[in-house]
């Protein structure tokens, strides 16, 4: 990660280049004497939302894993998921905004008695647990696939990317409604059956995480075509490196922030996937419990008890938000190109340009007509070319 | 470019085997089609497993039935054969039959869901773009971010309690309070300050003009109970009329060209002198009339723009049509309008029109008007459910392509050299943005055939997506590879079309 490649030398000059002109002083010497990662850990903090993404996805991890436990540890909240206890106030929440207080089933509780905090607090954190195992699979296969098809080219690549081929025309959805109910089998009586009859959610995230690496291979193979082909490369193999250390060493460094970016943004849209397989019953099954399965199995309660079906969608709106921006600030941070990261900092900045251009000359009316926001000074790259916003795929919805 | 075609056909061919066989064995594999039998105590169980058995031919293995499969659903490439056999589902429904009747069920309810999402999904990418780092963009941003977040069954649960329940409740007795009223024409009012810019007086002026225009009319529809009997009647459409042909001559001509603005009025007031003609003819109407009059419209509207002549005839006529067609419009909502009482009242509706479930109310007898609102009032919820989130995709792609063409140095050439800015958005900047969204826009289309599969199960459409989900659930293999035929087939298909587009639209990429 902190090796001076060409490539960030050739971006340090760049920003130097386009900082010129602004002559502003604080952000020029942003790219001088730091490591790409600590360029990137510095745009990824400076970037807002996706600081409060990153706190509010840290809240909820924790809050969801503290309050019913994981595993064989015991969580801090008096009742569990299965638990049923008389209704308090006909399952009302007992939460209270003013004065804070929780009450004895502060989200509330079901028809029979269950507390809605705690079922909550469950399904997010196997929501959650799906979520990562999604990432880790299917990154791995992504990245495995994409750098050995991008890296060896010939057959290797023909075989590796025509079984992308075929795995990426088949809907996700659709797949992973397939590979689910695979995974939840439970008539075999082989060892895998009584393994996932236990860990039923670490199956399915499995199980998808295998269904959703084909964007990222192909992703990684495009990012590795272009690095094979650059000088530094030539260099290490002409100094006698092998086939692993330049892939190791010195080209999965400089595409690692496309593989973070488009992993973040696949689990975001994982947990909308795995929500959805759960609300149509092929997700996580009913014993246990998700997000996605609490709405299914309370939407039509929503005239009578609507907070059942209120909280689950909230925490899932919430993660899938935060992780989200997250994204996005991981995408501004590691995009080369990028270099407003901080929106108010380039604002003033560009006040300033087109003000000295205006008090320089009276040619601005021709070259900047007032559309006010636009770059019209042309010195600052501003937007990334690669296609902002959630691209995540919008496989998990439909 | 023709071995570029075939090769790419014989590529997909082999890519659709594996995976066809793939999907098959999967779903073969992926559950126990006789389990309800298993369980059952009726003394008729053996049998029924029996028949079950032979219907689906358990005794051979998945992989070779797949090819059994295959020897039937090859006959479909021959053509005029009609001799498909896709065989038949667990019902004994031949999968050709159920296919044709879930297509058309599943188009009727994305296509409208998508046309308009990537409309508006545009014209927001556009406007953001525009007013970048401004709060309409913040707002947006964080907006489409929300929208993207969420789950679509939630939004349907809560579109069905309060779109269709509130507001059936509230058509009951349709009266605004003045507050709803004022606080709805705040939020216009402030959305429409954020959206022009420019100076603090202009913006407030327009956003108080929104504030006051929004409040007014919702009161004067309540006063009228305009909710309960609605219409639009000759001076809407004149106003309305007015106010578009002056915003469609701005973004396709410029206020100076002033032949573009008089062909879009002048196709106006031929629309207005064609409103009471028409209604007799619109009484009888017939969905091909419909098509051919608006054909026949947008004909007129172009001549009306080509009668006015000037040095930029084709500015005109594309003013005159697209007025024509907007006009057109208004007279076929107000006419959908004017029978929207006889539906209220309908004794199959009683008073409560917008539905939650299915696509059309059983039995309903009426003229095309009715059925027309009722195939709306049936597709406005799952209409609104898909737009909300998809809307967001569109937006950011639309917002990042157009933040790239603008920095372009021709963009700035074009301002250097005077061009205004209307043209420079609409003519340089925008044209050159649309390359990468049709693309996008192409995959979406292609991806439309497999429907939307929670959509369709949480309001009750039996469309693709449901036959395939009944497909997996019932471990029928038929269905489902029905389905994924036709979403693979249409989805390649379409991937070609995007490519070989991409490429006629920018002369810089070339495809080999």
């Amino acid at each position: 990660m902190s090796q001076p490649t060409p490539q960030n030398e050739l971006i340090a000059e760049r920003e130097i280049l386009a900082e010129r002109p602004a002559a502003v002083a604080p952000a020029a010497g942003e790219a001088r004497g730091l490591s790409q990662g600590q360029i990137v850990r510095r745009r990824f903090f400076g970037h807002t939302g996706a600081l409060i993404g990153l706190v509010a996805f840290g809240a909820i991890v924790l809050l969801s894993f503290t309050a019913v436990g994981w595993g064989p540890i015991p969580g801090w909240w008096r009742f569990n998921h299965e638990q049923v206890s008389p209704l308090v106030n006909d399952g009302q929440p007992t939460l209270t905004l003013w004065p804070l207080a929780g009450g004895e089933h502060p989200f509330g509780q079901d028809r029979i008695g269950r507390d809605l905090f705690a079922m909550t607090m469950r399904g997010t954190q196997q929501s959650i647990t799906v979520m990562f195992l999604i990432g880790l699979v299917a990154g791995f296969i992504g990245v495995v696939v994409g750098s050995l098809a991008g890296y060896f080219r010939g057959w290797m690549e023909t075989v590796l990317m025509r079984l992308t081929d075929v795995v990426i025309i088949i809907p996700a959805l659709l797949l992973a409604a397939v590979m689910s109910r695979t995974a939840g089998r439970r008539d075999e009586g082989s060892w895998f059956s009584s393994f996932a009859a236990d860990n039923g959610v670490v199956v399915l995230g499995i199980f998808l995480g295998l269904v959703l690496w084909v964007g990222l291979a192909r992703l990684v193979r495009g990012e590795f075509l272009t690095l094979r082909e650059r000088e530094f490369v030539d260099a290490a193999r002409i100094s006698g490196a092998s086939n692993l250390r330049i892939i190791f060493k010195h080209i999965l460094p400089n595409a690692v922030g496309v593989v973070i970016v488009n992993v973040t943004l696949t689990m975001s849209a994982a947990i909308l996937l795995e929500t959805a397989l759960s609300y149509l019953g092929v997700g996580v099954k009913a014993p246990d419990t998700s997000l996605g399965l609490l709405i299914s199995q309370n939407q039509e309660a929503f005239s009578t008890r609507p907070w059942l079906f209120w909280w689950p969608g909230l925490f899932i709106v919430l993660i899938c938000l935060s992780i989200n921006f997250i994204g996005d600030g991981l995408r501004d941070a590691f995009d080369p190109r990028q270099k407003k990261f901080n929106a108010k900092r380039a604002v003033a900045r560009e006040r300033s340009t087109t003000a000295g251009i205006a008090a320089a000359g009276a040619t601005t009316a021709v070259a900047a007509p007032g559309v006010a926001g636009t770059t019209a000074g042309g010195d600052t790259p501003a937007g990334s070319v690669t296609p902002e916003g959630p691209t995540g795929g919008p496989e998990g919805q439909g | 470019m023709v071995t570029y075609v075939v090769r790419r056909l014989i590529a997909a061919a082999f890519i659709l085997l594996g995976a066809s066989f793939l999907v098959y064995n999967l779903t073969a594999i992926s559950g126990d089609p006789l389990e309800e039998f298993r369980a059952s105590s009726a003394p008729n169980a053996a049998q029924l497993m029996q028949a079950r058995s032979e219907l689906l031919d358990l005794g051979t293995p998945a992989p070779i039935r797949y090819f059994k499969w295959l020897g039937g659903a090859a006959q479909c490439l021959v053509p005029f054969a009609a001799r498909c056999d896709l065989g038949k589902s667990i019902s004994g429904q031949p999968i050709t039959e159920a296919l044709g009747i879930a297509l058309v069920q599943t188009l009727t309810l994305v296509t409208a869901a998508t046309v308009l999402a990537i409309l508006m999904g545009i014209a927001l990418g556009i406007v953001t773009a525009l007013r970048q780092y401004s709060a309409l963009d913040y707002g947006v941003t964080f907006m489409a971010f929300l929208f993207f977040s969420l789950p679509i069954f939630w939004v349907a649960v809560l579109l069905k309690e309060y779109g269709a329940i509130g507001f059936n409740n509230f058509l009951r007795e349709p009266e605004i309070p003045w507050y709803v009223a004022a606080g709805i024409g705040a939020v216009v009012g402030l959305a429409a300050s954020m959206a022009v810019g420019g100076e603090p007086k202009r913006r407030a002026i327009i956003g108080g003009g929104g504030f006051a225009f929004v409040t007014a009319l919702l009161i004067l529809a309540s006063v009228t109970r305009w909710f309960r009997y609605p219409g639009l009647g000759l001076a809407v459409i004149l106003l309305a009329g007015v106010g578009l042909a002056f915003a469609v001559a701005v973004l396709v001509a410029g206020l100076n060209n002033r032949r573009a603005l008089y062909s879009g009025l002048a196709a106006v007031a031929v629309g207005l002198v064609a409103y009471f003609p028409v209604q007799g003819l619109l009484n009888l109407a017939t969905p091909l009339m419909i098509l051919i009059l608006g054909i026949l419209t947008v004909l007129v509207g172009i001549g009306v723009g080509w009668a006015f002549g000037g040095y930029d005839r084709g500015q005109n006529m594309r003013v005159g049509g697209i007025m024509a067609f907007l006009v057109g419009g208004m007279i076929v909502l107000d006419r959908f309008l004017q029978a929207w009482p006889a539906y209220f009242d309908n004794g199959k509706i009683r008073g409560r029109p917008i539905a939650t479930i299915g696509a059309q109310t059983p039995n309903l007898e009426g003229d095309f008007w009715i059925r027309g609102i009722d195939s709306f009032t049936h597709l406005i919820l799952p209409t609104v459910a898909l737009i909300l989130v998809s809307l967001a995709s569109y937006t950011r792609f639309t917002r990042s392509s157009m933040l790239e063409v603008m920095n372009m140095d021709y963009i700035r050439t074009a301002r250097a050299k005077g061009v205004s800015e209307r043209a420079v958005v609409m003519r340089h900047a925008f044209r050159n943005a649309l390359i990468p969204i049709a693309t996008v826009v192409a995959f979406d289309i292609g991806a439309l055939i497999g429907g939307a599969v929670i959509t369709e199960t949480v309001f009750g459409v039996r469309g693709m997506g449901f036959m395939f989900l009944d497909g997996i659930f019932h471990v029928d293999p038929n269905p489902v590879m029905g389905v994924f035929l036709c979403v693979a087939v249409t989805a390649m298909a379409f991937n070609l079309m995007a490519d070989l587009a991409y490429s006629a639209l920018d002369p810089r990429v070339r495809v080999k």
